[in-house]
C-alpha cells in the first residue's frame, strides 16, 4: 500500500469518530485528530485499534503517542506494514 | 492485590458509591452486589409514589463494579499509592427489568479490551432471583490520580 493508499483507508476508519462534517471533508496529511477533527482520546483509542485490524499490525504506547496527525499516523502504519512484510 | 484493597481505592464519597461487596476478581473481569436501600434520596422523586431504580444509577452501579474496581485490579502493577478513576466515555444497554427499592443486584463484568489506559468491558446486573434485569458494553478511560486530587 503507498502513502496515498494508506490515508484513503485511514479516512474511512476515522469517519464514524468525528461529528465534524466539513473538517472530515478537508482530511489532508496535516489534520490532527484532536484539534481538527475533535476526536478525544478515548476515541482516538478505539481508532488505533481498528488501524492494528485493518493493517494488521500491532500499535505499541510509544507509537500510539505519536499518532496525532494523518501524517504521523500513516507513517507509523508505513513501518509497521513493511517490518511484518521484512 | 485483596478485593478490600480494592474498595478503599474507590474514589466515591458514601452518597455515590454503588459498591457493596466484590466477590470477585481476576484480569478478565469482576462480580459484586449492592443493595438498594429504601431510603435512597432518588426514590422520593423517581417517580412520584412510585419508586423504581432509575437507569443511570443501574448504569452507575455496572460501570462501577465492572468497569472501575476491574481498573484498579489492571492497574495494580503500574501505579501504586493512587487513587484512580474512571471517565465513562460511552455505553450501550439494554434495560430489561424493574430494580425496586430494596433489591439486591449482582453485577458481572468480562473484559473486551484494555489498551492504552481505555477499559472495554461487557456488563450485566441480576436480581436476588437471578434474572437478568440490565445488560451491555462500558467504556471508559483510567485516569491515575495522585494524592487522590
Amino acid at each position: 500500500m503507498n502513502k496515498e493508499e494508506i490515508i484513503e483507508a485511514l479516512k474511512t476508519i476515522i469517519e464514524p469518530y468525528s461529528e465534524d462534517a466539513a473538517a472530515l471533508a478537508q482530511i489532508d496529511e496535516n489534520t490532527d485528530f484532536i484539534k481538527d477533527l475533535k476526536i478525544n482520546s478515548a476515541n482516538l483509542v478505539d481508532i488505533v485499534l481498528d488501524v492494528e485490524e485493518k493493517f494488521n499490525i500491532e500499535i505499541d504506547n510509544d507509537s500510539m503517542a505519536k499518532m496525532l496527525t494523518v501524517k504521523a499516523t500513516a507513517e507509523i502504519i508505513a513501518q509497521k506494514s513493511k517490518a511484518n512484510a521484512g | 492485590m485483596t478485593t478490600q484493597e480494592i474498595l478503599n481505592q474507590l474514589p466515591y464519597g458514601k452518597a455515590f458509591l454503588f459498591v457493596e461487596e466484590l466477590l470477585h476478581i481476576d484480569e478478565n473481569g469482576a462480580k459484586g452486589t449492592y443493595t438498594y436501600a429504601k431510603e435512597l434520596p432518588f426514590y422520593e422523586g423517581h417517580f412520584k409514589n412510585h419508586p423504581i431504580t432509575p437507569a443511570v444509577i443501574l448504569t452507575e452501579t455496572m460501570a462501577q463494579i465492572g468497569v472501575v474496581c476491574l481498573g484498579i485490579y489492571l492497574l495494580k502493577d503500574i501505579e501504586t499509592d493512587q487513587n484512580i478513576s474512571l471517565a465513562m466515555t460511552s455505553n450501550a444497554i439494554d434495560f430489561l427489568k424493574p430494580v425496586n427499592p430494596g433489591e439486591q443486584v449482582t453485577v458481572t463484568s468480562e473484559k473486551v479490551y484494555f489498551r492504552f489506559n481505555k477499559l472495554s468491558c461487557k456488563v450485566k446486573m441480576e436480581n436476588a432471583a437471578g434474572e437478568v434485569v440490565c445488560k451491555g458494553n462500558i467504556s471508559g478511560m483510567l485516569i491515575p490520580k495522585e494524592n487522590g486530587q
